[in-house]
């Protein structure tokens, strides 16, 4: 087990240098002239474009660029933005919200999913599992969007109950809106998932035996069933956990959240190399080690998976 | 029919006793979009303690769910319509889920079918069988420690102290059911109902086991209801016999009368098509006017036999169709870090097989025997040996030479479920080795569909179906009619029969003994039963640990067993002593 964790961990050297490496090279070849984007209708000099180039090192071939910032990049620079704050003081800005927004959003996601899943799954057919089923279908079907803006309207503005945008240092209990928002599409998967799984499980021979043991319901349910379950919503959550890390640009631009999506879009349109790879290096990372993260939970929770090579 | 039952079995109540279980006029039904189907037809049976009685039939007959029924486990929609099941006087059939959860394990244990299935693999062997005990007997901490490791002894794990942190995956399949038979039994039931708990195992596992489980029951003083397809099983394990047919049943009384003396007419249909020492190798006599092949089993007519004694002897004289010569087949297993165990799958194996014979290898699981016939169908590499097919070595074969070889030597596997594609129709099925090997137009292709179907009796219709449609025996016969698509000289059979019920398994061995006549195939015959070897071979392979331990013609290996390993086989036959009425 420890031997196959180095290796996946040795992995990410590959994967790091590659995404870094394709993302820099993107938005090298990205169109226009970032300087020329940032001044807008009044352009400067070209002594002081000239200058600002050099110091942003815009002026140096594209590889040089790339060398040039991965040696910054391990010495702890990750380079300024445009407007002169340093890459890494955005960074410890947004990540952090977006952190605290994904963990409630995956948190909801987990416990309503895999709850309705399961009785979805035990009720198969029956009035509950139908609603289920439709319910995450409209999930799935309607747009982030749409259902950010309806429960916007309907919590925040009609019914009082939420803030409709959140404040800057985004507290737990503001978040708890737009996670919700953020969850809806995965919450539905995940009924689907655990719904089919358990009713998968439930006709399994090895839940008739525990039956035949003496064991009452609910601990064949719990014990013999949902654990068996789990495994393949365990994988969906990792991913997950990836998906929802690196930000979620319509929800938090609803909620006028300052987090990761929102602040790579901006980056990106403006063309700004350093932070746009540098918040996507970062991605990168936290994308493997949940890919990690669930291969490891993989093993513990189905013992006949074992990692020896 | 019911009034019968009843009075057969009532012949030999112990002294003095009550019934255990007395099961009356029981329907169960399964619910359908078009209404209630019933699978169980008014079954009567009574036990009483100490007792063994089998219930026997082939699958579809309701024997497992009149079992299920009993500790109402019935699967899906099942559910029971009429009748009582009277259990020390109380009706099961009206507890409520707590009351019958009370009963479940404490007084009716349970041994499932397939010990590969039922055992939770997330758990392992330890809690799963602690888990039980809990339930039963209300203990709690150190002391259930102490009584799983005591259940697990007993039934026959010796080491189960070790073995408690161990997973179901990391046991084998005898092992699994021991835990299984150990779980049934912990709680010390009054009644054990047993499931087909063997049909998954090997011959000698399952002697041991039913050895074992027979020990422990007397022991005990539980009385076992005993299901199984198995007609000498059931003969030599039960002391009376429940013979159910379409969710009746047909007779019943003690397994001695009725194997000597079957009455129902499907009895005796059974009991004829259960292959035990008696019989002797199927004898196809090909017609001279017309196509009609008559089947002549156990016996035959003398003719017959002179005509296939005068074949084997001109096939004797001429050379080997397949020679094997002194292969080896090594695996490389990865242990923990970068250690590797080497496995020698198939040691130093030779043997020769003749156009137009049948020669048959025989093992248990492990033995090697899937393994050479891999080799053989070149799905495997060798580690060193020869195989040599009409004279030439089949190692080096490449490109057109490997896809000519293919044609000429076709699989048939165990799993007719399996093996079959379940969104491919059957005419699409057979068609498939046509297609892949360019052979013909599509009119032609789909003319052979027809004209396979025919040899292999199924039905033109037959072609529009889809596998799941249809039962496994059409199922075999589908992947039969498939191997036989490009005409092959060799078919290799791996396990071809074993998966069916014997009156299918019978129809199954007569159509490849027929097919062999006619188009003078060869078959290279893989199988664990020497039962059906009898029928079927003309010589035999016997391998264990991946060598062959004996090889002699079919008569001589069962009449004259040089071998203990063979003898063991032999004797573990099920049924083996019985003289069957025919």
């Amino acid at each position: 087990m420890l031997w196959y964790t180095g290796k996946r961990l040795l992995q990410m050297i590959p994967v790091f240098f590659g995404a870094t490496f394709l993302i820099y090279f993107m938005v090298f070849s990205l169109p226009g002239d970032p300087i020329a984007a940032l001044y807008g209708e009044r352009p400067p000099s070209d002594a002081v474009i000239a200058q600002i180039r050099a110091e942003y090192n815009l002026d140096k071939p594209f590889l040089v660029q790339y060398l040039l910032y991965i040696g910054n990049f391990f010495q702890g620079d990750l380079g300024t933005t445009y407007s002169g704050r340093s890459v890494s003081d955005v960074m410890a800005s947004a990540f952090p919200i977006t952190a605290r927004l994904a963990m409630l959003a995956l948190a909801f996601e987990a416990f309503f999913g895999i709850l309705v899943g399961l009785i979805a799954g035990l009720r198969k057919g029956k009035l509950f599992d139908a609603s289920a089923l439709v319910v995450s279908l409209l999930l799935i079907s309607v747009p982030t969007f749409v259902i950010g803006f309806v429960l916007q309207f309907v919590f925040g503005v009609q019914l009082g109950w939420a803030r409709t945008t959140v404040s800057g240092a985004a507290p737990i209990d503001e978040l708890i809106l737009p996670a919700l928002v953020l969850a809806s599409v995965s919450f539905a998967y995940i009924v689907r998932l655990t719904r089919a799984s358990v009713s998968d499980n439930l006709n399994a021979d090895f839940v008739r035996t525990a039956t035949a043991k003496g064991l009452s319901r609910p601990r064949v349910v719990t014990v013999h069933v949902l654990r068996n379950s789990l495994v393949p919503v365990i994988t969906f959550l990792g991913v997950d956990i990836g998906s929802l890390m690196v930000g979620a640009i319509v929800t938090e631009g609803i909620f006028n959240i300052n987090g990761v999506g929102g602040t790579v879009f901006k980056a990106i349109r403006l063309g700004e190399g350093p932070t746009v790879v540098s918040f996507i290096a970062v991605m990168v990372v936290i994308f493997v080690l949940a890919n990690l993260l669930v291969d490891l939970l993989y093993a513990a929770l189905d013992p006949r998976i074992r990692y020896a090579k | 029919m019911t009034q019968l039952v009843t009075e057969t079995v009532n012949k030999t109540p112990p002294a003095g006793s009550e019934p255990l279980l007395e099961v009356r006029d029981l329907e169960v039904g399964f619910r359908t979009q078009r209404g209630i189907v019933p699978a169980v037809r008014g079954v009567s049976l009574t036990l009483y303690p100490g007792q063994t009685l089998a219930i026997v039939g082939e699958s579809g007959s309701g024997k497992t769910t009149t079992a299920q029924a009993i500790i109402k486990l019935l699967a899906g929609t099942g559910q029971v319509t009429g009748g009582q099941i009277l259990f020390e006087g109380r009706d099961l059939t009206i507890l409520n889920a707590t009351d019958m959860q009370a009963v479940r394990g404490r007084e009716i244990g349970y041994v499932p079918q397939d010990p590969m299935s039922n055992l939770n693999p997330v758990w392992n062997i330890g809690f799963q069988v602690s888990e039980a005990i809990k339930a039963n007997s209300g203990l709690r901490g150190k002391p259930v420690r102490a009584r799983t490791i005591e259940v697990l002894q007993e039934a026959g794990l010796a080491d189960a102290a070790d073995r408690l942190k161990q997973y179901p995956h990391q046991f084998s399949g005898g092992m699994r059911q021991r835990v299984l038979i150990g779980i049934g039994l912990s709680a010390r039931p009054k009644l054990l109902i047993a499931d087909e708990p063997t049909s998954a195992l090997d011959v000698t596992v399952q002697r041991q086991i039913l050895d074992h489980l027979a020990t422990l029951t007397r022991d005990y003083g539980t009385s076992v209801l005993f299901i199984t397809h198995d007609l000498g099983l059931a003969a030599e394990r039960a002391e009376q016999l429940v013979v159910m047919y379409k969710g009746k049943i047909v007779e019943s009384g003690p397994s001695q009368e009725i194997l000597a003396n079957p009455q129902h007419p499907y009895t005796q249909r059974l009991v004829a098509a259960a292959p035990s020492l008696a019989s002797r190798r199927i004898q196809a006599k090909k017609n001279e006017d017309g196509p009609a092949t008559e089947i002549f089993s156990a016996g035959g007519t003398d003719t017959a036999l002179i005509q296939r004694a005068t074949d084997r002897e001109l096939a004797a004289s001429g050379k080997d169709l397949i020679s094997v010569e002194g292969i080896t087949k090594m695996y490389r297993i990865r242990k923990s870090g970068l250690r590797f165990d080497e496995l020698l799958a198939v040691n130093d194996v030779s043997f020769g097989v003749k156009k137009g014979t049948t020669t048959a290898i025989v093992g248990e699981s492990g033995s090697g025997k899937s393994t050479v016939a891999k080799l053989i169908l070149q799905l495997e590499g060798l580690t060193s040996g020869r195989i040599e097919f009409e004279g030439r070595d089949v190692a080096g074969l490449k490109g057109r030479e490997l896809l000519n070889f293919r044609r000429r030597v076709q699989p048939v596997f165990q799993d007719p479920y399996g093996s079959l594609d379940p969104q491919y129709n059957v005419g699409n099925t057979i068609a498939e080795p046509l297609l892949a090997h360019k052979v013909g137009t599509k009119r032609e292709r789909q003319k052979r569909v027809l004209q396979l179907l025919d040899q292999v009796s199924l039905p033109a219709s037959t072609q529009f179906r889809y596998p799941s449609e249809l039962s496994g025996g059409q199922r075999q016969r589908i992947a039969i009619a498939r191997a036989l698509a490009l005409k092959p000289d060799v078919l290799v059979l791996d396990e071809a029969v074993s998966a069916l019920d014997v009156l299918v398994q019978g129809q199954i061995l007569n159509l490849l003994t027929e097919l062999q006549t006619d188009l003078g195939l060869t078959y290279l015959f893989i199988t664990h039963d020497l039962a059906v070897v009898r029928l079927v071979a003309d010589n035999v392979c016997v391998m264990q640990k991946g060598r062959i331990v004996e090889a002699s013609s079919t008569d001589d290996v069962f009449d004259n067993p040089r071998e203990v390993y063979t003898q063991e086989l032999l004797a573990a036959i099920p049924g083996a002593n019985f003289e069957f009425g025919r």
